[in-house]
């Protein structure tokens, strides 16, 4: 299964290479997303240094999106469904393998993000520990449950309207969990934030298993 | 020995139709068997129900000898599906593409190498992205990608489709040759011409129905009295348009094994390399399989060469 | 395994046109009762509470309503559960049954709690941890009704779905707990909001409250799940049915008087058959056949109808 999961990631990360559109198009995205809640907030200093961190992560969260669409889209083109099933790829793997590259994209754009907030927000980054782990378990969790949820809508038409509205809500508390790390790391209280570390990573977990369970039964569920 | 495909009045449903509703087929290893019959008679529908991709819901379907009621995923990695989708990643280059295949169905480099070379996609095409092909080059990077899993079971869908001459003789070369091996193949096409060359016996669909019972029994009705099929002796008109094709395709690599596998059907011509005119000058694949095909034992179900045959394991031999 | 069971629909004539029953009559009546007992006791017969006056009368409501879309919740995702392991169309109807009533319990919860937060705290909203977490459960079992909506196959549909309601409590208590967590780092000293300490008749119609939901809502669940089991079963392939229709149409194709019509009654879901761009290219090399349509060759005519006979 992680030879299967291995084979998928490099599949699913050459083929965004080669289309470059995470390149050119989700990370300024991100950017953009970043300047209009600046526009939103005016940039009262005050305002937006104290929302920092939620307004990096719901960035996170759209970007993410984007991400996620382009992954099920991966295998929505011509007969690549029909190939899979006909590969005798382990699903569970199939699953992991497009989390883990769907997961390196976010990294990315979430360390494009970082500048960006240090750049356009003024942040300073504190508690570095804690802002990498946090951002790894999020990063998890948002890939797993997004993988998941994705299966759950690919294929299907109403693909992009149903994915957010199917995975916001479920995301919910990473969004929350995330959040409130950042906010102890950047307050210079880690501790606060470490549990809150604890959940993301928790939820990942969960999602991860979940998803790789139920891959096989979404994949030949047409 | 049984036969690799046997339904019994199958019905299989896409969706709430049911686009096969009682078919009897048996096919023995070795056959190369086309499917007739008009448009939504159902011969899509019953190479994927053969695949496992389709359910069956009522009636007997064994494939390669497992319960395809009970298991369709148990065949899979056994047989080869080459359909209306290419299944391909337009971003990918061909190469790339049908090494992913490759590598996902567990094959060695060098058959994903042979493969390429087999369907003359090794050279320039190699590295252009699927996305710039023509959709005959990409019927056959497909090609190449059912040839690199070297499945048991062929189930070839509308195979000349979009190709031109060179081409399809290239593609009936690969057929003959994979058969010759051990390999069935099942094929649905409008091009009669040329199928009907390739292929031991024919098969009509109506409606999602075989006209005609499919039981070959030991082979023994293949030319046999039934009127409504039309038999034909590959060996001598297909064994000339083989031989043609040969001298315009790339060296095939690898011989079948003399011996191997007796067919209960007229035994397709196999493509000896040695003996063939025009492949002496032929391009490297060829030397790569050859002293895999010497070494080769004679035996039947025994494990031939790697690269030239497909797949066959001797546990599989019926 | 196959996901579609197709079975012989009874087409008897005891067939239900409604979904009520003897026991189901019963039931109504005792759910009739304890609605008025509760409203008697909830509206009149209780005292107004101390601190909260009147507006402790929708805590009657609000509580059961809200405790009652937890069960809501619990019955889908475990008749989830058991669809995926049995695959049998039951466990699917009584999983969109569950959703269906704890959205409309959740939609209840949240107005009775509005309206008692209006007088209480002064506005209609507070981002309290439970009426958060209540609110991103609605969201949650929409989304889930959206995708049982979405106009699929029900192979394609019910894996989706099932995943989908098998996630439902896991979600609904993620968000819960984390909500909670997170709220209460601000709010230690807010009033304990939706528990307030009750007894007496206070008690009592809160129990009436509880008594009437529960039977309301058990009532509503069973009719609800006989519509779609009825649904369920009119939409039922009969599979003796089809492949009769499409017997004959074979036989109008072999007897050439049928056009190729490619499809099968009614329903246009198969996809391409046999449609690849291999088209009749070339009909000269089949049997003599009349049409160039390809039809099936006619020696192929007398073998049919012995087929057909």
């Amino acid at each position: 299964m992680w030879r299967d999961a291995v084979l998928v990631a490099r599949r699913d990360l050459r083929i965004e290479l080669r289309s470059r559109v995470a390149i050119s198009q989700v990370g300024p995205f991100a950017v953009l997303v970043l300047m209009l809640f600046a526009f939103a907030l005016d940039p009262d200093r005050g305002v937006l240094d104290r929302a920092t961190a939620g307004l990096y992560w719901v960035a996170v969260l759209f970007s993410g999106l984007l991400a996620l669409g382009r992954s099920a889209a991966i295998d929505e083109a011509d007969g690549v469904r029909e190939g899979l099933r006909m590969s005798g790829l382990e699903p569970g793997g199939v699953f992991l393998g497009k989390a883990a590259a769907v997961a390196a994209q976010l990294l990315a754009l979430e360390v494009l993000l970082g500048a960006g907030v240090v750049v356009l927000y003024d942040a300073e980054p504190a508690g570095p520990l804690l802002l990498v782990a946090t951002c790894l378990a999020a990063t998890a969790a948002v890939a797993g449950a997004g993988t998941l949820y994705g299966a759950l809508v690919a294929g299907l038409r109403v693909r992009e309207t149903m994915l957010p509205l199917l995975l916001l809500p479920a995301l919910a508390p990473v969004l929350i969990g995330a959040t409130r790390a950042f906010e102890a790391a950047l307050d210079g209280v880690p501790a606060d934030g470490w549990p809150w570390c604890g959940l993301l990573a928790a939820f990942a977990v969960l999602y991860s298993v979940a998803g790789a369970l139920a891959y096989g039964a979404l994949l030949e569920g047409q | 020995m049984k036969p690799v495909v046997h339904l019994s009045a199958a019905v299989a449903l896409l969706g709430r139709f049911p686009a096969l509703a009682g078919i009897d087929l048996d096919v023995a290893r070795g056959e190369i068997v086309l499917l007739r019959g008009p448009n939504g008679a159902g011969k899509t529908t019953l190479l994927r129900a053969c695949a496992g991709l389709v359910p069956v819901v009522r009636g007997e379907a064994v494939v390669l000898g497992r319960d395809l009621r009970r298991h369709p995923r148990a065949i899979r990695r056994r047989v080869g599906l080459l359909g209306h989708v290419t299944g391909l990643h337009d971003d990918l280059t061909v190469g790339e593409n049908v090494r992913f295949w490759g590598r996902a169905a567990r094959t060695e480099p060098a058959d994903v190498e042979a493969a390429l070379a087999l369907t003359g996609l090794d050279g320039r095409l190699r590295d252009v992205p699927v996305a710039e092909l023509s959709a005959g080059q990409r019927r056959r990077t497909s090609l190449a990608c059912l040839l690199a899993r070297r499945p048991e079971l062929w189930l070839l869908d509308e195979p000349h489709a979009g190709l031109d001459a060179g081409a399809r003789d290239q593609l009936d070369a690969l057929v003959v040759q994979a058969v010759g091996q051990g390999a069935t193949v099942l094929m649905a096409s409008h091009e009669l011409d040329r199928a009907q060359a390739l292929a031991h016996r024919v098969v009509d669909l109506v409606a999602g129905r075989t006209i005609t019972p499919g039981a070959t029994g030991a082979g023994a009705d293949v030319g046999g009295a039934d009127a409504d099929r039309v038999d034909v002796e590959p060996a001598d008109v297909g064994g000339a348009d083989v031989s043609a094709a040969a001298d315009r395709a790339p060296d095939l690599a690898g011989a079948p094994v003399p011996g191997a596998e007796p067919v209960p059907v007229p035994p397709v011509e196999p493509v000896p390399p040695a003996g063939r005119p025009g492949t002496e000058g032929a391009p490297s694949p060829a030397s790569v399989a050859t002293p895999d095909v010497e070494a080769s034992p004679a035996a039947p179900g025994a494990e031939v060469s790697p690269v030239a045959a497909p797949g066959v394991e001797p546990s599989h031999v019926a | 395994m196959t996901i579609v069971s197709p079975e012989t629909p009874t087409a008897s004539p005891d067939a239900p046109t409604g979904t009520g029953s003897p026991a189901t009559r019963v039931l109504g009546g005792l759910a009739l009762a304890a609605v008025a007992l509760a409203a008697l006791y909830g509206l009149v017969w209780s005292p107004a509470d101390v601190e909260m006056q009147d507006s402790v009368r929708l805590m009657y409501v609000h509580v059961p309503a809200a405790v009652f879309t937890y069960v809501g919740c619990v019955i889908t995702t475990v008749a989830s559960i058991m669809w995926l392991r049995k695959r049998t169309a039951g466990w699917d109807v009584l999983a969109g049954a569950g959703a269906e009533l704890a959205l409309v319990l959740v939609i209840l919860t949240l107005a009775t709690g509005s309206l008692w937060g209006r007088p209480t705290w002064g506005t209609y909203w507070t981002w309290d941890a439970r009426l958060t977490s209540t609110a991103l459960l609605a969201v949650l079992l929409t989304g889930y009704l959206a995708l049982r909506r979405l106009d699929l196959d029900p192979d394609a549909r019910s894996p989706r779905v099932a995943i989908l309601g098998l996630l439902l409590v896991p979600n609904a208590i993620l968000v819960s707990r984390s909500v909670e967590w997170w709220r209460s780092l601000h709010q230690r000293a807010t009033v304990t909001t939706l528990d307030p300490q009750i007894d007496g008749d206070l008690l009592v119609a809160l129990m009436c409250g509880f008594l009437a939901m529960a039977l309301v809502f058990v009532w509503l669940l069973v009719h609800r799940f006989r519509v779609g089991w009825l649904e369920h079963q009119a939409g039922r392939l009969d599979l003796d049915q089809a492949l009769a229709d499409r017997r004959a149409e074979g036989r109008a194709a072999v007897a050439g008087t049928a056009p190729d019509t490619g499809t099968g009654p009614g329903t246009g879901t198969g996809p391409g058959e046999d449609t690849g761009p291999g088209e009749d290219t070339g009909p000269a090399a089949s049997p003599p056949a009349s049409s160039g349509t390809g039809a099936a060759p006619a020696p192929a005519a007398p073998a049919a109808t012995e087929v057909t006979a």
